[in-house]
């Protein structure tokens, strides 16, 4: 078991990826302030129960996740279950590589380095918010698939299936975002690849 | 208990597993066996390549910057808490 005493100096560390990851939930800043305040007020009253030992960071984000579902969620009355579309695979790397390019072949790669924090940012934005949820905790995070089942509370085939198909939708929303403001452009003519 | 063989995959099999692959979420058979494909074709390491690096863009760009003040204010209210839970009521 936890020591209550030793609550600040073991989760403090924890307080800017909570942030971001609470950012991206609430989408504006003064939420996500409460959000993580709420969240650590909850962390330190059930620190006692907290095993020692295990994962001090997936629990606090576990912690931060029920908190927003049932305290922001529930306000924004958002539908809870949404679905993104099917995205072929590779969407990005079919529409930015040219096979005919020869060399150069690593073209692609150094246009997705101009792509912006904003344009990712309104792009995970655009995600319904249970892929959000799991592209954040894999692709931001770095936790497991198991781990983001616990976090979540969702079978690890389901995580699995959010990560995969939230990521594809990413790709998506992150050309088009790109695309629109001018960063990426097509190196080959593809069909149907912008509306 | 039987061993695990090393099925060669295509290159659709390799794209369908290409998250789980880089994620180190397949078994060590699938995972050598994708990995014995993009030896083989270089047209899927190349996309693999890509995806990785496409990944570690999307983690680095949504860091959010923290407030100033708001690991001050959670410290305030964790000490306000500490101070009710030792107050007798």
């Amino acid at each position: 078991m936890a020591d209550q005493a030793t609550f600040e100096a073991d989760a403090m560390e924890f307080m800017g990826p909570l942030y971001s990851a609470a950012y991206r939930l609430t989408g504006n800043q003064a939420d996500a302030e409460d959000l993580v305040q709420e969240t650590y007020l909850r962390a330190f009253k059930g620190y006692g129960g907290f095993q020692e030992g295990t994962n001090l960071r997936a629990w606090l984000y576990k912690i931060l996740n029920n908190t927003f579902i049932n305290r922001y969620r529930a306000a924004q009355r958002r539908p809870q279950v949404a679905d993104v579309e099917d995205v072929e695979d590779l969407y990005l790397y079919r529409r930015l590589h040219d096979p005919l390019a020869g060399a150069d072949e690593s073209a692609e790669d150094a246009a997705i380095a101009q792509i912006t924090d904003d344009v990712v940012k309104e792009a995970i934005d655009a995600l319904p918010e249970a892929f959000k949820v799991a592209v954040l905790l894999a692709d931001v995070e770095g936790f497991s698939y198991a781990e983001i089942a616990e976090i979540t509370e969702v079978p690890i085939g389901t995580v699995m299936s959010r990560i995969h198909r939230g990521r594809k939708a990413l790709q998506k929303a992150l050309y088009e975002y790109a695309t629109a403001q001018g960063i990426l452009r097509t190196a080959t003519v593809t069909g149907g690849g912008t509306r | 208990m039987t061993m695990e063989n090393t099925t060669p995959v295509n290159c659709t099999e390799a794209v369908h597993e290409l998250y789980s692959y880089l994620d180190g979420e397949l078994t060590d058979s699938k995972r050598q066996a994708i990995k014995d494909h993009l030896q083989r074709c270089r047209p899927c390491d190349r996309a693999v390549q890509f995806e990785a690096e496409l990944l570690a863009i999307i983690g680095d760009r949504c860091a959010e910057t923290i407030p100033d003040d708001l690991t001050a204010r959670v410290k305030a209210a964790l000490e306000e808490a500490k101070a009710q839970e030792t107050e007798p009521s």
